[in-house]
């Protein structure tokens, strides 16, 4: 089927919803409206209200009970409307979720997945608009998966339902709707923990995930004009992240640029400039560079277009790179 | 011994109405507005009303944001604001923005904000916290500025307002405990107006209403109806004064209806049918103080005209002296993140600006 990214996960959720009966979906909306988003759209009325249904208004609660009914063995996909709601949710993901299994030896486990768009540039108020990975990759026990297309969209989602692990999915709203590709119908997974070669090259690594990785590519289409071949790697996974695929594509190319939307410092960025200068030092040209959000928290709509790593942004860190 | 251990929940809240949805008078009270603040209570449901219709079309036009309808909570918004002194802190969201207005917020610093920039300062002396975005944050907030000004010795009451879904929040529930248990001079103002994006009131919570809850926090509740925009402000007025003479917290439940979209991105026709809207809509509150005023003899020829005009005028200059200026830059971004940067922060704020004008993002004319 061809679908774009908001309904590639509409119907990895449908594919759940059909193969596994442990599975609900419950958020703020998700029911009769099918999500602010249209996520959800129709799948109440496929499976009924005890399978796909509204809560009360509160994120904590989507969270808490999701880490319930995990616990007594069902599968929930929890639906939070914004990903900068999740600052509401961290208690029960970073100190629920995340240590059931710690907690209980191992007995129990909070199987879940928790979902929720992120991103600027789509003119959204307030808490709207933020990438909060970074806390969350700060939290082990937690994964974090962040598609970048259709087909790994639906691939990921129906992986992060089938994880023992909770997970948190993180949809790049920016493109819901711009992409649109070929997936396969019916089941298959794209495996948590691997990244990908979205576009192979020789010159420099761009490691990026999310909605990044268009811009990244579209910043590669562009340099490759200028006679500069970079290589794309897509995380997928943010947390825990492959780090043997970053470090391969380093090692050839000799230069990374890291890019994420998230505020810079302590962001995904640092992580993975740390880990290539520990362990592929050697074959570095340059230094690692990056490409980030700023110091600050998410701006006003005016700025967000400055904030939001564009193509210029990224090609203006690879010339820096193979400067040196 | 009883046949049950258990209590049933108990819900004995009536309707508080001062005016019939003909306009009728059903009652009186104490702190039932002058007739002066009822031409204003007017006057301002008229500007709601105004307000609303150019801010859709503001919104239609790509001018604006995304902005939330208030159609049909004019009453409650008014009500509520005109019984609060200038001093007195409103601490509210997206869906008061009428209340602010009234309360002495520019209109500008409304349009700044939905233009996707800096709100800009509150006119002087005007007790408000920013326009709240996350559903039921602010509520802490109020209770801990209403224990400021118990703290300082000061008689200013703090006013939080929330949606009814709001109510389902841990952060309505932690706030008005709060309150309660410090007794702080906060008064909180819940519009429910039914629906909660496409939730409906009955599934937020099982309890009848939403006033019942005060019990819980040990302070008294009242249900008004909140299309009566006398009633709204006979309750809010009660408890303002109740609480600025040290009496505690109260909660008001205003029940009315969101007759517009949740919001201009939001299609309510997949969740709730015309019929209803179309039912709900015949009460209109701006209709029925008009009416009733002109029963007493209070409305006069072409007032209604003369307000909406009025109203037009202030939005169209306040527009025009937005739009003159975009108030966001990088700079400023940096500049509102730390009141007290460090070096290495005016660096990065430093290297942040170069790298943009490298790329040609800044410093173009
Ligand atoms: C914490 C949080 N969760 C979700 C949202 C998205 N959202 C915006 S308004 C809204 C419904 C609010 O309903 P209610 O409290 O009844 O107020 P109303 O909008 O009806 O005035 C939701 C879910 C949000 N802004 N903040």
């Amino acid at each position: 089927m061809k679908a774009n990214i908001v309904e590639a996960i509409q119907d990895a959720m449908r594919v759940a919803l059909a193969r596994d009966k442990e599975v609900v979906v419950l958020g703020e909306d998700v029911g009769r409206n099918g999500g602010v988003f249209r996520a959800t759209d129709g799948l109440q009325a496929e499976f009924g209200e005890d399978r796909v249904f509204d809560t009360p208004l509160a994120e904590s609660s989507i969270v808490g009970v999701g880490v319930g009914l995990a616990a007594y063995g069902m599968h929930p996909i929890c639906e939070i409307q914004f990903g900068g709601f999740l600052y509401i949710t961290m208690n029960q993901i970073a100190s629920q979720a995340a240590r059931l299994r710690m907690r209980t030896g191992g007995q129990m486990r909070a199987g879940m997945v928790i979902r929720a768009p992120y991103g600027g540039n789509v003119r959204t108020p307030d808490l709207h608009s933020d990438s909060l990975e970074a806390l969350l990759a700060h939290t082990p026990g937690v994964k974090v998966v962040m598609p970048s297309t259709p087909y790994n969209a639906k691939g990921l989602l129906l992986a992060a339902v089938d994880d023992p692990d909770p997970v948190v999915f993180l949809e790049p709203m920016r493109i819901y709707r711009g992409l649109r590709a070929e997936i396969p119908d019916g089941h298959y997974e794209v495996a948590l923990g691997e990244a990908r070669i979205a576009r192979e090259g020789q010159d420099v690594t761009l490691v990026a995930y999310g909605a990044e990785v268009q811009t990244s590519l579209e910043a590669a289409e562009q340099l490759s004009a200028e006679g500069i071949s970079c290589e794309v790697v897509d995380l997928q996974t943010v947390s825990p992240y492959d780090r043997e695929t970053v470090l391969a594509s380093v090692e050839k190319t000799g230069r990374a640029v890291v890019v994420h939307e998230a505020v810079r410092q302590a962001g995904m960025g640092a992580e993975i400039a740390a880990v290539i200068q520990e362990q592929a030092f050697y074959s570095l040209a340059a230094p690692v560079q990056r490409v980030t959000g700023w110091n600050t928290p998410f701006p006003f709509v005016q700025a967000e277009h400055l904030y939001v790593p564009g193509a210029a942004h990224i090609a203006q860190s690879v010339r820096r790179a193979l400067q040196d | 011994m009883p046949e049950s251990f258990l209590r049933p929940p108990k819900a004995e809240f009536p309707l508080v109405r001062l005016v019939g949805e003909d306009g009728t008078r059903l009652g009186h009270s104490p702190t039932e507005p002058d007739a002066e603040t009822q031409t204003q209570l007017f006057r301002w449901m008229v500007f709601g009303r105004v307000f609303d219709q150019r801010m859709i079309s503001l919104q239609r036009q790509g001018r604006i944001g995304t902005i939330g309808t208030i159609r049909g909570q004019e009453a409650s918004a008014a009500g509520l604001a005109l019984a609060m002194r200038r001093t007195d802190w409103l601490v509210g969201s997206y869906r008061e923005l009428l209340a602010y207005v009234a309360h002495g917020v520019a209109i500008e610093n409304v349009l700044n904000l939905y233009r996707g920039g800096v709100p800009g300062p509150f006119p002087e002396g005007v007790g408000a916290m920013p326009v709240q975005i996350v559903i039921g944050t602010q509520l802490p907030h109020a209770a801990g500025a209403a224990l400021a000004a118990k703290l300082r010795g000061s008689d200013d009451v703090v006013v939080g307002c929330c949606g009814d879904g709001a109510t389902s929040e841990g952060d309505f529930h932690e706030g008005l405990n709060f309150a309660g248990a410090h007794k702080v001079p906060a008064v909180f103002f819940v519009q429910n107006n039914g629906w909660a994006i496409s939730v409906p009131r009955g599934r937020q919570t099982a309890s009848e209403t939403i006033a019942e809850k005060a019990w819980g926090y040990g302070m008294p509740g009242v249900l008004v109806d909140g299309n009566d925009a006398l009633a709204v402000y006979a309750v809010a007025k009660e408890a303002i004064d109740r609480a600025r003479a040290g009496e505690g917290p109260a909660l008001i439940e205003a029940l009315t209806y969101r007759v517009g979209p949740h919001t201009t991105s939001d299609d309510p026709r997949r969740y709730r049918s015309d019929d209803e809207v179309a039912q709900h809509e015949k009460d209109d509150p701006i209709v029925r103080l008009r009416l009733l005023m002109e029963k007493e003899g209070a409305y006069e020829e072409g007032m209604q005209e003369r307000f909406e005009e009025e109203a037009r005028a202030a939005m169209s200059l306040a527009i025009e002296r937005a739009e003159a200026v975009a108030n966001v830059t990088p700079e400023t971004i940096f500049d509102l993140t730390w009141a007290a940067p460090t070096p290495s922060v005016l660096r990065d704020r430093q290297r942040t600006l170069e790298d943009l004008k490298e790329i040609g993002e800044v410093g173009k004319e």
